[in-house]
């Protein structure tokens, strides 16, 4: 038998079906290696490169960029403005989501309205969305100052998005509002995989809404809840544009975000090797954070 | 061979089913072939995707393809494109890239792959125009500017040449020569409100800076606000600052600051810096300036909510769209110091020809056409901006005039001799910035300009 194996004619025939195995996967291994491996290889050599962007020359400067980025206190500073949204974003904007979606799967009048109109800001551009808001929040003649002042809370009227205390803290409930309904029709959907009978049987063992709620919502929906913080701890940390089309180059550096240093570096500084490093520093500060959170929720899971 | 035979309930059919594996034993060679030239063709399809440079059309004429950002003058190079067709039978495809901040990645990413159009323009500093001639991206031009004595060049502005020029010992190793044909020029000044300051009871504008800060409690009294300008975009506040920089410590100073030979926390620059502050306390500065970006601006002061403006030239054009009855003049910003007061001004915007263009020399033909004098003046008609072309300035509105005035008293960082670190530029404006909302004081932000300043000389020594 074993001889029969190693004649020619086997050993042709096992080539091919290793030949036919690899076809079928080259393909995607192609793809993959074209969009995926390739630029990451390349974003890692240009990390450790002094280069413009434009000239055919590079300058290898080892890890001289990731040190840079140790002592970059602004870059660390925008690094904590995009933690600060997050972490407005992952109480107040999933809260609200959640709320909202607690009530859409009760039996009420018009659900599926609700659930169309709590869409619609995540489907909007986010520069109509900072646009708009940014003319909301205007401190001369937006529409939150000349309410405020009409019921009589004059002191409260300020320029929203030019004032250091207010302007981070503006962009993240305004990200929040526009990133919501993500996460209520994650949720809405997650709740409606709920049993029903398992509610019953809670209220037939005596327990009331809030044991229900803590008890058997709660703990079901554990990997909703995981999925919906890991996107909106992404979400939230990479956010831009919204930035960028309330507050133009921003306020000093109160509204900096890692992204908008990263995008500096590259077209304002033109220090492609710098900011190649950033980019992988952040990408690293992004695999720990969701790992984090990803074994924090396994622990809450099972606790 | 081994069958499974399935019949669909449903349908009825009868459905032969191998498993892929058994089919692909029973392939033949002419499959594999016809496998590794699919993915072949994939490749080559990838690779393939962007055009080359300078490619040649399939139809039978000349293409020439050009790149700008400039969207007021769209219809206008419409026209002319036209008109150069009719007249040469060159056919040039003019394409709009919006807003400049997306046409410059744009740029950036096509001379990365080799793919940048025969017409193209830079936006950016000096350091990353020298960038693009050493890769061998844009055409040196000084033969045909010094063909029959000078005749194209001696068409131009000289502060429209300059920024698209490198002189010989530059300090970034380019082969000197003129390497872009300017489209029209600018400066940036104050503008006024005419109409504002009479309500205010002011006769006249201001010609120093005390007496302009003087303005500030009359404005506020009647009701107007005082300044307004795109300070959300910091370069505009580079500019402001750089005015009274030369104005008040002169060019040589300023020059050797940026050598490294003169502090930022030199009293002069301190009081470059205090101006801001002395702005901010006269209640001068419209509301919401650090965050404004100049379109808001532009609105504002069109719509008479401010009474002094700082803006470029191009303004003439956007505030007639705006507002055609508003009454302005322009001034150069209000003196401070002994010395002349410099504004930044000189090449508007710029084409340059790509080296690698195929059709360079029918490129340029066209570029030279672009900017004689008709042309010039039609440009020049339809878009409201200043021509580079000296001899298509007949017809200027007043205003614009008041611009062309004070080209002589323009510079700009692309012609300065050195140039500054972006660090050391970020760190200034955003400083400035930080004076106006009354976080930090003049002398604090000339010490932390000056850190920047000393780190990136310390990296640059290295």
């Amino acid at each position: 038998m074993v001889e029969a194996r190693l004649q020619p004619k086997n050993l042709t025939m096992r080539i091919k079906h290793t030949l036919t195995n690899y076809l079928f996967v080259l393909p995607a291994v192609l793809i993959f290696g074209i969009f995926y491996v390739y630029p990451f290889i390349k974003v890692f050599q240009l990390s450790l490169m002094e280069w413009d962007g434009i000239l055919p020359t590079m300058q290898f400067i080892g890890i001289d960029n990731f040190k840079e980025i140790m002592e970059d206190k602004i870059w660390w500073g925008s690094m904590w403005h995009a933690g600060y949204i997050t972490l407005i974003a992952l109480t107040f904007q999933n809260g609200l989501a959640l709320l909202l979606a607690l009530a859409c799967n009760k039996e009420i009048r018009a659900k599926n309205f609700y659930r169309v109109l709590f869409f619609i800001p995540p489907i909007l551009s986010e520069v109509v969305v900072g646009l708009v808001w940014q003319w909301i929040l205007d401190g001369n003649y937006g529409v939150l100052n000349n309410i405020l002042t009409s019921i009589g809370l004059q002191s409260m009227v300020r320029n929203w998005l030019a004032d250091p205390k207010t302007a981070l803290t503006c962009i993240a409930i305004v990200h929040s509002w526009k990133g919501f309904g993500w996460g209520f029709i994650i949720l809405l959907a997650g709740l409606q995989t709920i049993p029903r009978q398992l509610y019953e049987a809670a209220r037939v063992d005596g327990a009331g809404s809030w044991q229900s709620f803590t008890k058997v919502t709660i703990p079901l929906m554990m990997p909703v809840f995981s999925m919906v913080i890991i996107l909106t701890i992404l979400g939230s940390m990479q956010v831009f544009v919204l930035i960028i089309a309330m507050v133009g180059q921003g306020l000093v550096y109160h509204t900096t975000v890692p992204v908008l240093r990263i995008l500096g570096a590259m077209t304002g500084s033109s220090r492609f090797g710098y900011a190649c490093a950033q980019g992988i520093v952040f990408g690293l500060v992004l695999i720990v954070v969701s790992f984090t959170q990803k074994k924090f929720s396994e622990k809450m899971k099972y606790a | 061979m081994q069958k499974s035979k399935i019949q669909n309930p449903k349908s009825k059919l009868n459905l032969n089913i191998k498993s892929p594996k058994k089919i692909f034993n029973n392939l033949s060679l002419g499959f594999y072939y016809s496998f590794v030239i699919g993915v072949l063709a994939f490749v080559i399809l990838l690779s393939g995707c962007s055009v080359q440079e300078g490619s040649v059309s399939s139809e039978a004429k000349v293409t020439i393809r050009g790149w700008h950002w400039m969207t007021d003058r769209e219809e206008a190079f419409d026209e002319l494109v036209r008109q150069y067709e009719e007249k040469t039978g060159v056919r040039v495809k003019f394409e709009l890239y919006a807003p400049s901040d997306a046409y410059t990645q744009k740029v950036r990413a096509a001379a990365q792959a080799g793919t940048l159009p025969d017409i193209f323009g830079l936006l950016g500093e000096k350091r990353d125009f020298s960038s693009f001639v050493i890769a061998g991206h844009v055409a040196n031009l000084n033969e045909e500017m010094l063909k029959d004595e000078s005749a194209w060049k001696n068409r131009f502005f000289s502060r429209a040449i300059a920024v698209s020029e490198f002189l010989s010992g530059n300090e970034f190793n380019v082969e000197p020569g003129v390497y872009g044909v300017p489209l029209d020029v600018m400066n940036i000044q104050m503008l006024y409100n005419k109409d504002l300051l009479k309500e205010a009871g002011i006769r006249k504008p201001p010609k120093t800076w005390d007496q302009f800060l003087a303005m500030g409690p009359k404005l506020k009294a009647a009701g107007i606000h005082g300044f307004v300008s795109g300070w959300g975009e910091m370069w505009m506040i580079d500019c402001f600052a750089s005015n009274y920089a030369f104005n008040i410590m002169g060019e040589e100073k300023v020059m050797d600051t940026i050598r490294g030979e003169v502090s930022y926390t030199d009293t002069d620059w301190i009081e470059v810096f205090n101006l801001f502050k002395e702005m901010r306390d006269a209640g001068f500065l419209y509301s919401g300036i650090v965050t404004m970006v100049n379109k808001t601006a532009e609105q504002l002061f069109s719509n008479e909510k401010s009474a002094f403006s700082f803006n470029g030239s191009w303004c003439v054009n956007v505030y007639s769209g705006m507002n055609p009855d508003l009454n302005y003049g322009v001034m150069l910003p209000p003196k401070k110091g002994k010395f002349p007061m410099k504004i930044w001004g000189g090449a508007g915007s710029s084409f340059l020809v790509n080296n690698r263009s195929l059709f360079k020399k029918e490129t340029i033909e066209f570029l030279k056409w672009l900017s004689d004098d008709a042309q010039q003046t039609y440009l020049a008609e339809v878009t409201k901006n200043l021509p580079a072309n000296k001899n298509s300035i007949g017809k200027l509105s007043p205003v614009l005039s008041g611009f062309v005035k004070a080209m002589e008293d323009t510079t700009h960082p692309n012609i300065w001799p050195v140039h500054e670190f972006p660090r050391v530029i970020e760190a200034f404006d955003k400083g400035i910035q930080a004076i106006i909302i009354g976080e930090k004081s003049p002398a604090e932000i000339a010490l932390e300009v000056q850190k920047v300043k000393e780190k990136e000389l310390k990296k640059k020594r290295r």
